[in-house]
């Protein structure tokens, strides 16, 4: 088979947030390419809503110090929290060379950057709530998405758009370079490079009830699982507290930032319950929790699994004025801040949040893991933080790690420009005096015997019903609470599935151009392994802990658990865990209240 | 209740088909709420793997699945089937953008697209030395460009014109769309530059104000006001 042969300095995989950070500030220094399966703007960076934080203070007092133990105490104590003061040092400047590149956030009367609250964001330690989320309406995401894509072009970054990138190549130790399909002819390229960075996101498709994109298949980190890099805490997956009922799509915390309550079956606001101090703002683990437990307490609305979120703004008021606040919102405010999440009810919902509230559940939406990285963006590759030369990855694919056990709301898309950033800084630096690794023969024989397989397979299993089987008992065993003999049955159904996966297989196009079928297939293999490492890792860690509820085991366990999860793939394809210390400065461990 | 859904949808495969056809996909089992997206990914799932179509996230602001659906353009995620299938049986067409090359059944060639995009400096331009904090913006100035940065590039209004289908060079409503995002950003220092280029024979005065753009937009974007207020830029020489 023909293959084309490449040759940049860096390689960027993925045209989100984080690859697209890496690519501005690599391309400034080295030759630089940005690989992407999508177009870049169809990145699922666009999705983000509510906001990015960053103690800008412009609307009262704050500090990075107040957003570091925020994130930290959102972590459950998980998180590294040397890399937690980084992201959180860097907040503010990075926040504010997105708007030197023409990011239009919001503005505050005055004209700066307008904050809005957000959950488990507080002042001084926990106090109250604090304004920290920097947002453009409900579509920060989207804004920074663009911005950025605009950037590259503006740089003349190097794009190839709808290359799926299938493996990675180690020569000697070191990234060589990867292997990609372009999807609009079928052929293979090699890009040999000197650094490669990850940035390919999450894989929330693991789960029935998601709010991730279709693309969302975790590829990135699959694909260095395979070879031997190990993933990070994958037992922490985050449940978003309001996804909309039965669809999954995201409804942002900014609902509740704004002043949105939480309303079961019965008319209470029950996060008064659980979270006393902030309620509807505490942590989305503990949000999200509180959700499945009133359902099952029988509190869900008309018997169903799921409660209103209400913004309405008679709602909204009545609530703020119970808390003693001056703050009124009326149906223009609403409409100003929120637009498309009402767009979104009245399209999927046929209901409009100012007249009528909400139906949500959680929904599956971030994975807290990764590929284990310094906060360089540099891959480790050990328990002793051994960095694999010329290999970086960054954002959601990646785990600094920054967001432990439970991530809190719009730090998501401050690790993507934070660590995108320090990925594109680090690995031009690395690029500029190293050469190249000498390609291996054949560097893309594995990816061609393995598409091959996949347009040859006569079976009867179809990746759609593989798929909605993986999603339905990863939904029901390892979703927001689990418990071990549940966990066995996920894997022992994720190891059946696999085999049908590999040798009962039905692939209807053996074409060459874009061949969705066969990359369906493909995605579906990274799925079922991530499903296999998040279910390993969760049955190992006898403990709850942010996002990884286990009821036969309830309570935090510091003495045996305060540490990171390392999974590895064997050569025989079974999964080893290694652990490594958590780093902790200056936050001690203590019991989560919010 | 379920519903039976025809799906009648323009196939083409360059490696097998000489031209075009149509084939229909019966589903038995439809739920009213589902997305024409959905009844894509049970085609493709059920009858035959081999129906090419972009999507990703599937609730309407990645713009990856722009496509005609009954003879207008609409993004698949966003179409539930109960607005356009009443009573418990229909069907449902769907065809491929048009004005922009089909390589396979659903997909287009988009490069065409983002050429016209790339055009009209589609980035923040302002090169005087930033200030230390944010650059000052009043909530009005920042108003003023707001429609055009919900665009999500999924190309329904451009491959609804029938200026670009008569002429693929004229640069479309989204290509102008991203222009006026940065005409009118107080912020920004090359509004003169974008005029320019809309000035030209390919620019803004090949609309002829059919609204078609208007109706496709997905995210609501008022497409012929803000060609309307780039031409009046044009006229006037400046922005505001």
């Amino acid at each position: 088979m023909n293959v084309k042969i490449h040759q940049f300095d860096a390689v960027i995989v993925g045209g989100g947030g984080s690859g697209l950070m890496a690519a501005l500030y690599a391309s400034r220094e080295v030759k630089t390419a940005v690989l992407s399966k999508l177009h870049p703007t169809r990145s699922h960076t666009g999705a983000a809503q509510g906001g990015i934080s960053a103690a800008l203070g412009n609307l009262e007092e704050d500090n990075w110090e107040w957003h570091a133990f925020d994130t930290v105490k959102g972590s459950d104590y998980l998180a590294d929290q040397d890399a937690v003061e980084v992201l959180c040092r860097e907040a503010v400047d990075v926040v504010v060379e997105l708007e030197h590149m023409g990011l239009p956030f919001d503005r505050t009367p005055d004209g700066k950057i307008s904050q809005r609250r957000f959950g488990g964001h507080t002042r001084d330690h926990g106090a109250q709530p604090v304004r920290r989320a920097c947002h453009a309406a409900d579509r920060t995401g989207h804004m920074i998405l663009h911005t950025l894509y605009q950037q590259c072009i503006k740089n003349n970054v190097t794009f190839f758009d709808e290359f799926q990138v299938m493996d990675l190549i180690i020569a000697d130790d070191k990234v060589a370079g990867v292997v990609a399909v372009e999807l609009r002819t079928g052929e293979l390229h090699v890009f040999h490079c000197k650094a490669a960075l990850f940035a390919t996101g999450g894989w929330g498709r693991v789960w029935q009830i998601t709010s991730n994109a279709h693309a969302y298949t975790g590829d990135g980190d699959a694909v260095l699982f395979r070879r031997g890099i190990p993933l990070q805490d994958m037992e922490f997956f985050q449940f978003h507290p309001t996804g909309i009922y039965r669809m999954g799509i995201l409804i942002t915390e900014g609902v509740r930032g704004e002043g949105g309550v939480l309303i079961n079956g019965k008319g209470e606001r029950f996060m008064a319950q659980y979270a006393p101090t902030i309620k509807d703002l505490a942590s989305r683990d503990v949000v999200a929790r509180a959700i499945y437990l009133e359902i099952a307490k029988g509190n869900g609305v008309n018997g169903k699994p799921y409660v209103y979120l209400d913004v309405r703004p008679e709602t909204v008021n009545q609530y703020l004025a119970a808390a003693g606040e001056a703050r009124r919102v009326d149906r223009a405010y609403i409409e100003s801040r929120l637009p498309d999440i009402l767009e979104f009810c009245r399209v999927y919902l046929g209901i409009d949040p100012v007249e009528a509230p909400m139906p949500v559940q959680p929904t599956a939406h971030y994975g807290m893991g990764g590929i284990p990285t310094t906060t360089r963006a540099e891959v480790v590759i050990d328990e002793n933080n051994t960095v694999m030369p010329g290999l970086y990855a960054a954002g959601e694919c990646a785990c600094v790690s920054v967001h432990g056990a439970n991530r809190l709301g719009t730090n998501s898309l401050l690790d993507l420009v934070v660590f995108g950033r320090r990925g594109g800084q680090a690995m031009a630096e690395y690029c500029k005096p190293a050469d190249f690794t000498p390609l291996p023969p054949d560097p893309a024989q594995e990816v061609i015997t393995q598409l091959e397989c996949f347009r040859t397979a006569n079976g009867a299993r179809r990746v759609i019903d593989i798929r909605a089987e993986m999603q339905d008992v990863m939904m029901a065993h390892v979703g927001v609470f689990r418990e071990a003999a549940g966990i066995q049955k996920a894997i022992e159904a994720i190891h059946r599935l696999q085999d049908w996966q590999c040798n009962q297989l039905r692939i209807d196009d053996q074409g060459k151009i874009f061949n969705y079928d066969v990359l369906d297939a493909w995605e579906m293999g990274c799925l079922l392994e991530l499903a296999e490492v998040t279910a390993v890792s969760a049955l190992a860690r006898q403990e709850s802990r942010g996002a990884h509820s286990r009821e036969d085991f309830p309570k935090r366990d510091d003495v045996n658990w305060l540490k990171h999860t390392l999974a590895y793939c064997r050569p025989d394809g079974s999964i080893e865990l290694r652990y490594k210390p958590v780093t902790l400065t200056k936050y001690e461990p203590k019991e989560r209240v919010y | 209740m379920t519903m039976k859904v025809t799906m009648r949808i323009r196939r083409f495969d360059p490696e097998k088909d000489a031209k075009p056809y149509w084939a229909e996909y019966t589903l038995e089992a439809v739920d009213p709420t589902d997305r024409v997206l959905d009844l894509l990914h049970q085609v493709r799932g059920r009858f035959d793997g081999s129906l090419a179509f972009r999507r990703s996230c599937a609730h309407g602001v990645c713009g990856s699945d722009a496509m005609r659906i009954n003879g207008v353009n609409r993004l698949a995620c966003k179409v539930l089937v109960n607005t356009i299938v009443k009573g418990d049986e229909g069907k449902i067409q769907v065809e491929p953008l048009l004005g922009l090359p089909v390589i396979k059944d659903l997909v287009v060639d988009m490069e065409p697209f983002f050429e016209n995009y790339r055009s009209v400096m589609p980035y923040f331009v302002n090169d005087e030395p930033p200030p230390a904090r944010e650059r000052i913006q009043t909530p009005e100035q920042r108003t003023r460009f707001d429609d055009p940065t919900k665009c999500i590039l999924c190309a329904a209004c451009t491959t609804s014109c029938p200026s670009f289908w008569a002429n693929g060079t004229y640069v479309g409503p989204a290509a102008i769309v991203q222009a006026h995002r940065f005409i009118f950003d107080s912020r920004d220092r090359a509004a003169r530059d974008r005029l320019a280029v809309l000035s030209q024979e390919n620019g803004v005065w090949r609309c002829r104000t059919i609204f078609n753009c208007t109706t496709a937009c997905p995210r609501d974007i008022k497409v012929t006001q803000v060609i309307a207020e780039v031409k009046n830029a044009i006229s006037r020489g400046r922005a505001d």
